[in-house]
C-alpha cells in the first residue's frame, strides 16, 4: 500500500502524473491548474521523471504539441482550466478522431465573462461533444487515483481515446488533504507500457489526420461514437482493477442512501460530499433523501442512470453551468432525455448553483430538497432555477 | 473504389499506404474542364506554373493539357494564360 501523506491536490496530481512514466508534457500555466503545471515541471527539470517538458506559448500549442507528440508514440499528458480549455476547444476533437490517448487534468473554472477566476463547470461543458471521455472526482483522492488510471484506459488498445479527468478548481485543487499515494513499483504493475495503434516514424510513413469527404464523414463519425461508447467496458475493468490492487472502488453512477429514497439529489465533482452530509442531517429528521453522483461523464452512463432513478419519486439535478436559452443546465437535459422513454421516472428539478466559485454550504442543499418535498402539486417539476439568486 | 463501411476503417483513419491519395480521383469534383487551343497557345507554360492541383502536363509537342483525372475544373489556368487559349467548357 502507499504512504498515507497530506498535500495540495494540485501538486499531488503532478506526482501521480509523474509516476506514470510519461515521455513528455506540454502545460501552458493558467489559474486554478497552475500548481500542476509548476510542480511537473520542477520534476522534469530536477530530473526526477525521464520527461520532455514543453513550454508552449499557449494553450493552443499545448494541445497541438501534445497531439503531435502522442501521434509520435509519447505518452503524453496535459492541463488546463477554463480559458485555457476554450482555446484548446479547436482541437479537442481532432485529438479524440485520430485516436490518440492524451491524458489532460482541468482545474474545472468558470468561463468568462465577466472574468472570474474560481470554481463552477462552465468550461468542460462546452467541451462535451468533443469525443473525449470525461471523467468527475470529487477528493483528493480521486484526483490522484483517477489521474493514473486515465493513462491505461485510454490507452488500452479497444479504447485508444483522449481522457479528461475534472477536479474542482480551488475547492480541490488548492485543498490540502489526507490520501494514500501509490508507490512507483504499484503504478509500474499497474501502468503498461504505452504501446500506440499507429506512430509517425520515417521508416514506416503514414499520414495522420487526413481529409475526408462526405462519402467518409458520416462513416468515421459512426466509428468514432462507437469507440466512446464501447470504452465504457474498458472503464469497469480498469476500476475493477484498482479496486483489487488498492481497494477503491469507483463507479460510473455513486449512489449515498439511494436504495430506499423517495427523493433523490444528483451532482458531479466536489460538491457531493457537502451534499452527502445534507443527507445525513435529512434522514436524521426522517426524510427518505439519498444521492447520486456522477463521476462518468462520457461516455454517458445511460444504463446506470436508468437502473439508479427507477424506483424514486422525484429527482433533483445539480447544475454548475448553464445552457443560456436552453431547456436549463446541461446535466438536466441530458437526464431527463436519458429517463423519458421509461415507464417509471421520476419528477426532475433543476437547480443551477455554485457559479464562480459561490459556496453551497450543507443547509442550502437541505433547502433544496425542502423546497422540492414541499412543491405537493408538483408545479416546479421539469423547470429550472438558479439557486439563491439576489432577486 | 468500394467504399468501406464504418466498422472496416482503421482505428484514427490512419493512411498505411503511402501515396494513395492518387488513387482519389478528384477531377469528379468538375464542373467545367479546361480546353486548349494550341494554334493561340505560345508554350510559356504559365498554365502549368498556376495549377493548385499540379495537374497541367507538358506534352512531347510542347503543349499542355491538364490530367482530368485529378483537374477540379477550377479555371485558374483559363485566368492567367494571357495568350487567351485556354477555354472553359462545361461538362456534359
Amino acid at each position: 500500500m502507499g504512504k498515507r501523506i497530506g498535500m495540495e491536490v494540485a501538486i499531488a496530481v503532478a506526482e501521480a502524473v509523474g509516476l506514470c512514466d510519461i515521455d513528455m508534457a506540454a502545460v501552458y500555466p493558467i489559474t486554478p491548474q497552475s500548481h500542476i503545471a509548476e510542480h511537473l515541471s520542477d520534476l522534469v527539470a530536477n530530473g526526477e521523471i525521464d520527461a520532455e517538458f514543453v513550454t508552449v506559448e499557449s494553450e493552443h500549442s499545448a494541445m497541438s504539441a501534445v497531439i503531435g507528440a502522442s501521434g509520435a508514440g509519447a505518452r503524453s499528458f496535459t492541463a488546463t482550466s477554463s480559458q485555457g480549455l476554450m482555446l484548446m476547444h479547436e482541437l479537442l476533437p481532432i485529438a479524440s478522431a485520430m485516436r490518440l490517448p492524451i491524458c489532460m487534468a482541468i482545474a474545472n473554472r468558470a468561463v468568462s465573462g465577466p472574468l472570474n477566476i474560481l470554481n463552477d463547470h462552465t468550461d468542460i461543458m462546452p467541451q462535451r461533444d468533443s469525443g473525449w471521455i470525461s471523467l468527475f472526482v470529487e477528493n483528493g483522492q480521486e484526483a490522484i487515483d483517477l489521474s493514473i488510471q486515465a493513462f491505461k484506459i485510454a490507452e488500452h488498445k479497444d479504447v485508444m481515446l483522449p481522457v479528461c479527468v475534472n477536479i474542482d478548481g480551488f475547492q480541490l485543487t488548492h485543498m490540502v488533504e489526507p490520501f494514500e499515494m501509490p508507490s512507483k513499483e504499484e503504478v509500474e504493475k499497474f501502468l503498461p507500457p504505452f504501446v500506440p495503434h499507429a506512430t509517425l516514424h520515417p521508416a514506416k510513413p503514414v499520414t495522420m489526420g487526413a481529409f475526408a469527404m462526405s462519402d467518409y464523414f458520416t462513416e468515421i463519425m459512426k466509428a468514432k461514437n462507437e469507440a466512446l461508447k464501447s470504452s465504457k467496458k474498458v472503464i469497469l475493468e480498469v476500476w475493477d482493477e484498482w479496486a483489487r490492487l488498492f481497494g477503491r472502488a469507483y463507479k460510473p453512477v455513486e449512489t449515498y442512501q439511494a436504495e430506499d429514497a423517495d427523493v433523490l439529489m444528483l451532482t458531479m465533482g466536489s460538491m457531493g460530499e457537502t451534499a452527502q452530509m445534507a443527507i445525513d442531517q435529512l434522514r436524521a429528521k426522517g426524510i427518505k433523501a439519498g444521492l447520486v453522483k456522477l463521476r462518468l461523464w462520457r461516455p454517458f452512463p445511460l444504463a446506470e442512470i436508468k437502473a439508479v432513478l427507477k424506483n424514486v419519486k422525484k429527482l433533483i439535478v445539480t447544475d454548475r453551468a448553464i445552457s443560456f436559452g436552453g431547456p436549463g443546465g446541461p446535466v438536466f437535459s441530458e437526464i431527463k432525455s436519458a429517463m423519458y422513454a421509461e415507464a417509471r421516472r421520476p419528477l426532475i428539478y433543476n437547480y443551477i448553483y455554485g457559479l464562480g466559485g459561490r459556496d453551497v454550504a450543507v443547509g442550502e442543499f437541505v433547502g433544496m430538497f425542502d423546497k422540492v418535498l414541499a412543491d405537493t402539486k408538483n408545479e416546479a417539476a421539469d423547470t429550472y432555477e438558479f439557486w439563491g439568486v439576489r432577486e | 473504389m468500394a467504399l468501406k463501411s464504418w466498422k472496416e476503417l482503421p482505428i484514427g483513419c490512419v493512411v498505411s499506404d503511402p501515396g494513395s491519395a492518387s488513387e482519389y480521383h478528384t477531377g469528379s469534383w468538375r464542373s467545367q474542364r479546361p480546353i486548349w487551343d494550341n494554334a493561340k497557345c505560345i508554350k510559356c507554360g504559365i498554365c502549368y506554373v498556376y495549377c493548385p492541383e499540379g495537374c497541367v502536363q507538358q506534352t512531347e509537342d510542347g503543349f499542355f493539357k491538364a490530367d482530368l483525372d485529378y483537374c477540379k475544373g477550377c479555371g485558374i489556368c483559363s485566368h492567367e494564360c494571357w495568350p487567351r487559349a485556354i477555354k472553359m467548357v462545361e461538362e456534359e
